[in-house]
């Protein structure tokens, strides 16, 4: 699998990688590995590489942007490592935001959306701070409403880049092991971008994205 | 929906950038839909400067001359018309009155007319208002003068006052009829029309003054007629006047009489329906408001560029925000429709505000437009143009919106999940 931006040189080049479900991948990748734009194709959010990507059974290199996009909304969460979310919207519609951007991630919601939202947020241990503003919450509190979205509705893959790194060591851990316990009441596989290796034997797996690359610098 | 809710919420969220964007907008709205307002309320007071009149007659000449030298104290006649010409359509069957004006001298820059007491009995303008005396009484005798308001506020003249009337429209009397004062016996009440800037004579008054000026030229010394010499004389004789307002005793006779008098052997005139050379006259006059029209168009482009410019801008900033949406699952069809959906609105909000500074405007310079300027500016629901108008400024602000959105679907199909800086 080979990816290039439009006009520039090849930043991916993985000969092959393969994710079970249910797996918790701790995929190391210092900065410069290229591992925002591999999460960025498993996503679907680029346009397909060459060679052959399949998600969760399907074929990304088949599929139409938005067919992509409907993929992405409906069977993935995403947590960004910091900023994960939008300013205007309070926790409660942040959290509630991918059910509304796509209606197929309803159908995977146990009861309505607004228990869904309590639930997560309940999970989380953020069910108090449903009607803040964002902009009021410490860093810690906005990854875990950002986990919180990312698990709504249990989507199969949770992407996670680098959402510790924001966070000091201690509250590190604890986030961790909520998003283990999260990600397992969900049954998802989760792919974990980091660059902190100190965080790798918690995975099941550990994988090192400059070995897999060849296009890494 | 959701869009809306999102579009909602982010534009309050810059709630600062949001409303100075959306006044820019309501301002030049309000002056796009404030000129139309202002241009009906110039045409409707144009046309009323004179009602009630069937026809207003004068030699023969151009029916917006005729217009201009009548109506608005504007222009002069080529020549006039005979008394007894006058005097006979006065006196015709099918004519109900008419009111005689007699045309050529001024008093420090205003116009004398020569006029009889028809004129304080059967004038009328702006919808069917008679003409009232404020002070004093109408002009009777040969040296009585009476002042429109604006020459008695003007020149600060009052009851009782002597005037001196110049030969011609030059404001510098070299050639006054200096011999023959009039008195001030009356001033109008205030109409906002060309009747408050012009001073009102009896015929004879008018003749009484040429007397001794029958070359056209001064009296030489010695030769001088004093009013004392009129006053004495048993009867002044009246021998022309400039034109005549008339009115039939029926409206539909107005037409018979208009080509009677064209056609009439006696003497060439010209009859013209005041409301029918109005409207020509205003055809004539409007390209300086369809100036002011394109003017204000611009304005809109202007405010609808700010806001273009403002939510481009603001793009940089939100470039965190489309990567989210778009992790979420948002296509770059959604962000697009965001990005177009907020501007939309953002014109739209400023479009009603807009409409509503015009009625607040209207509402509270109302008085103000109409005891200044005579210009009744009326308050009523927005017309057909308006309303087009206002449909166009949020249309244009929907598709100023896919400016912005186009930069930031490129973007958001680049950058993808990450923001490069």
């Amino acid at each position: 699998m080979r990816f290039a931006y439009p006009g520039g040189a090849t930043v991916i080049d993985i000969a092959a990688l393969t994710i079970e479900r249910g797996e918790r991948v701790f995929l190391y990748g210092p900065s410069g590995s290229g591992k925002t734009t591999l999460l960025g194709l498993v996503a679907g959010v680029l346009r397909p590489p060459s060679g052959t990507l399949h998600v969760l059974g399907h074929d990304v290199g088949a599929l139409s942007s938005p067919a992509r996009d409907r993929l992405r909304a409906t069977h993935i969460g995403y947590i960004f490592q910091m900023f994960n979310l939008i300013p205007y919207l309070n926790v409660r519609d942040n959290i509630a935001l991918p059910v509304r951007i796509a209606s197929e991630r309803r159908d995977r919601l146990n009861g309505s959306l607004a228990t869904a939202v309590a639930d997560a947020a309940t999970h989380l241990g953020i069910e108090g701070l449903l009607d803040e503003e964002v902009t009021r919450l410490s860093v810690g509190q906005q990854q875990r409403v950002a986990a919180a979205r990312a698990l709504l509705g249990s989507p199969e893959l949770i992407i996670a880049d680098e959402p510790t790194s924001a966070l000091d060591t201690d509250r590190r851990i604890a986030f961790l092991e909520l998003l283990f316990r999260s990600v397992e009441d969900a049954g998802s596989t989760l792919l974990f971008v980091s660059h902190d290796l100190g965080l790798a034997d918690e995975f099941d797996r550990s994988l090192s994205l400059s070995d897999l690359n060849r296009a890494g610098g | 929906m959701l869009l809306l809710h999102l579009a909602r919420r982010s534009l309050t969220n810059r709630l600062l950038t949001t409303s100075l964007t959306a006044l820019s907008i309501a301002f030049s709205v309000a002056l796009l839909v404030g000129v139309e307002n202002v241009r009906t309320g110039m045409r409707e007071s144009f046309s009323n400067t004179v009602s009630g009149t069937d026809l207003i007659v004068g030699s023969r000449g151009g029916t917006i001359q005729l217009l201009l030298y009548s109506v608005f104290g504007m222009g002069s006649p080529i020549a006039n018309i005979s008394y007894e010409t006058w005097k006979k359509w006065d006196e015709h069957p099918a004519v109900s009155w008419t009111i005689p004006y007699a045309l050529g001298d001024s008093h420090r820059g205003f116009r004398v007319i020569g006029t009889n007491e028809t004129f304080y009995e059967r004038y009328r303008y702006r919808g069917g208002q008679p003409i009232s005396l404020a002070e004093g009484r109408p002009a009777s005798g040969v040296f009585d003068v009476v002042l429109g308001a604006e020459v008695a506020t003007r020149l600060g003249y009052t009851l009782g006052e002597q005037i001196a009337v110049t030969h011609g429209m030059s404001a510098v009397g070299f050639m006054n009829h200096d011999e023959m004062p009039f008195e001030v016996v009356g001033i109008l009440e205030r109409t906002f029309t060309p009747v408050d800037r012009a001073v009102y004579v009896t015929l004879e008054g008018v003749t009484a003054m040429h007397m001794g000026w029958e070359s056209g030229a001064p009296p030489m010394p010695g030769e001088e007629v004093h009013a004392d010499d009129v006053l004495a004389m048993e009867e002044v004789h009246v021998s022309q006047i400039t034109s005549f307002f008339l009115g039939a005793e029926s409206r539909a006779l107005t037409l018979q009489i208009q080509r009677e008098i064209s056609t009439s052997e006696e003497e060439p005139m010209t009859a013209v329906i005041p409301g029918v050379a109005l409207s020509e006259m205003w055809r004539g006059i409007s390209y300086a408001e369809d100036g002011l029209r394109v003017i204000s168009g611009f304005v809109v482009l202007v405010g609808i560029l700010g806001m273009l410019v403002s939510i481009y801008t603001s793009l940089e900033a939100r470039r965190r925000e489309m990567a989210i949406l778009r992790a979420l699952g948002a296509g770059p069809r959604r962000i697009v429709s965001l990005l177009v959906l907020e501007a939309g609105l953002l014109s739209a909000m400023g479009a009603a505000l807009g409409v509503g500074l015009v009625y607040a405007g209207l509402f509270v310079l109302q008085p103000w437009l109409e005891g200044r300027f005579g210009l009744l500016v009326p308050i009523r629901m927005l017309d057909g143009v308006q309303l087009a108008f206002v449909g166009a400024v949020i249309v244009l602000g929907f598709a100023a919106g896919l400016v912005p959105a186009v930069k930031a679907y490129r973007t958001a199909l680049h950058d993808g999940l990450s923001v490069r800086v």
